[in-house]
């Protein structure tokens, strides 16, 4: 078929579109029934709300959400089958890249379970060192999951203030591991690297301008009347009902349930610091932005008590069979350099049996499952990814709600495609 | 976790369903019987066990029965967690789903993705889930990838050249 000069294909066959029959037909049943008409919408995958590559199917009536059918799975890289092809060690890289803005946690998770398995003892001071890298990690979740939520609901300074401390965070991250993100600190038995001169002194005026910044925070959101109308009595879901989906983290919390890993089963030295578990009241909106506000405080309080009780010692274990030895030791010990050789070319070798390590995420329970054959490589790793699980509810909590606080509710959701689909 | 003897107390109260027992690093697993997985798993749940933390596949190939499927427990009031498991065998391997899927079964509505999950990743079906479907790859895909047989990488990027292998039969 020739095209008319001066038009192009797709213009063509815009302008073929006629709406004529659809009006017809709406003149023919009456007003009465057009109301009733549900209209499916889909939603995604590429839209900047859904945080990632999410797809909704979306059924309205009017403006009305009744069903909201989640497809995921777009970015679905094969992590957890990478795994079984590597040496234990070799893991930790490409699992710190499942939930991407949480790499702490899923290293800590992952090692956690392989550390059960080889029963290795961590000492101390690398416990310490990895819970202050993790609350620093969960600052940055939570800074990030502010400043697109605010994105969400039309406050883009909102944006610029999250992300420009979560800079200062990452600056941290670089100047002790090397890496801005995903740094592979964590290893089995501790942690890579001892912190730097200068360091502590770094986090130190960090966690002086962190609690202000948050009070601005605050200040700018707890007031701004658009804010708490998009946000207050909107989508609330009772604790019960969130349980049955398997939800926890922030979302439990808001809705009232004080359930927190880090309290109620306490793992790496949790158990030696002084903090509160933020918890909402009704479930809604804004508990759960408040609840994850009132954690980053928490945070806070946990890194400021474990750089002041940071205690002197090894930030690896000394087990030769586990962790690489100290660089200098190769010169000078054979028995070094065999170790040293083994552990590169065939990684450690762990005893068969099945672990199951949860932690608590920025986003809820993140466990890891590990399975292990006895040979140098892991037949079985999971990631029970809180963003995965929780996503269940989400249809449950927008059901008969606007389509507007669809979004807001999404944004509360704050899930991580990355960890969904791993 | 409960310690050994109390593994054994709960294997006594479960009967014939439980095939086996499991005491590893703390962790307690019951081996069961999938014919009397929901009959177990609600019987834990009445015992306190009420939140499902995660559901998971197993491959144990070679071994056999080939396939796991394990139900993580967690009892939130004595924080107490402890695992189900139960083995199928690699071809038509079948097990009830723990998802709710009409009003007499409560079940467990966190298991519907988790299921979905296994059922994509391995070829479990679960008998009564109300959406079997696979969920994170495509819907036309073939095989169960997450398989101890299944080949690693290899998988074409899909263009739109190399599409279809007909249009380029065809020319």
């Amino acid at each position: 078929m020739s095209t008319p000069p001066g038009i192009s294909e797709y213009r063509r066959r815009e302008q073929s579109i006629t709406l004529s029959p659809l009006e017809q037909q709406v003149e023919q049943d009456g007003a009465a029934q057009t109301t009733q008409e549900l209209l499916t919408l889909n939603f995604g995958p590429h839209h900047p709300a859904t945080h990632g590559v999410l797809r909704l199917l979306v059924t309205l009536q009017g403006e009305v959400v009744r069903d909201i059918k989640p497809i995921v799975g777009y970015v679905h890289t094969g992590i957890e089958k990478t795994a079984e092809d590597k040496s234990y060690w070799k893991v930790i890289p490409v699992i710190e890249r499942m939930d991407y803005l949480a790499y702490h946690f899923n290293a800590l998770a992952y090692i956690g379970a392989v550390e059960r398995l080889v029963e290795v003892q961590v000492p101390t001071r690398a416990e310490y060192l990895r819970v202050i890298h993790l609350e620093l990690n969960r600052i940055s979740s939570h800074l990030f999951w502010l400043a697109t939520s605010a994105l969400d609901l039309g406050a883009i300074s909102m944006f610029w203030y999250g992300t420009r401390e979560r800079e200062l965070i990452n600056d941290l991250f670089e100047m002790s591991t090397g890496q801005r993100m995903h740094t592979r600190y964590f290893q089995i038995g501790g942690v890579a690297e001892d912190i730097p001169p200068g360091w502590a002194a770094k986090v130190r005026e960090f966690l002086d301008i962190m609690p202000r910044r948050l009070d601005q925070y605050g200040d700018l959101l707890n007031s701004n009347e658009i804010v708490l109308q998009r946000l207050r009595g909107t989508c609330a879901l009772d604790a019960e009902t969130l349980l049955a989906f398997g939800v926890t983290g922030p979302l439990l919390r808001a809705a009232g349930n004080p359930w927190d890993l880090r309290k109620a089963a306490p793992y790496s030295c949790y158990g030696d610091f002084d903090f509160k578990i933020p918890v909402g009241t009704v479930g809604d909106n804004y508990d759960r932005f408040a609840v994850r506000m009132a954690e980053m405080y928490e945070s806070v309080k946990i890194i400021d008590q474990a750089l002041e009780g940071l205690p002197e010692g090894p930030y690896i274990t000394s087990d030769r069979k586990v962790a690489l030895p100290p660089r200098h030791e190769l010169a000078t010990s054979m028995e070094a350099l065999i170790h040293h050789f083994k552990l590169v070319t065939e990684g450690l070798r762990v005893p068969p049996g099945e672990a199951y390590f949860p932690i608590e995420g920025p986003r809820g329970e993140l466990g890891c499952f590990v399975r292990s054959d006895g040979s140098s490589k892991p037949a079985r790793v999971h990631m029970r990814d809180p963003s995965f699980v929780n996503l269940q509810a989400f249809s449950r909590m927008a059901e008969g709600s606007y389509i507007a606080d669809m979004i807001a509710t999404l944004a509360m959701l704050d899930p991580i495609l990355g960890g969904i689909d791993r | 976790m409960p310690d050994a003897t109390g593994l054994e107390l709960i294997r006594q109260e479960l009967g014939d369903s439980v095939i086996d027992t499991d005491f590893f690093r703390d962790r307690a697993t019951l081996v069961v019987d999938p014919r009397s997985i929901r009959a177990v798993l609600g019987h834990l749940r009445e015992r306190g066990y009420s939140a499902m933390a995660s559901l998971h596949g197993v491959d144990y190939y070679p071994q056999e029965p080939r396939l796991g499927v394990v139900y993580e427990l967690l009892d939130m009031r004595r924080v107490d967690r402890v695992s189900v498991k139960l083995r199928l065998g690699s071809d038509a391997p079948e097990v009830d789903s723990v998802t709710p899927d009409s009003e007499q079964h409560a079940g467990w509505p966190t298991a519907d993705f988790q299921e979905r999950e296994v059922y994509d990743m391995f070829g479990v079906v679960f008998r009564g889930h109300p959406d079997l479907r696979r969920i994170l790859m495509p819907e036309d895909y073939e095989g169960s990838p997450q398989r101890r047989d299944f080949p690693l990488g290899g998988e074409p990027v899909v263009f739109t050249y190399n599409e279809s292998p007909k249009l380029e039969g065809a020319e």
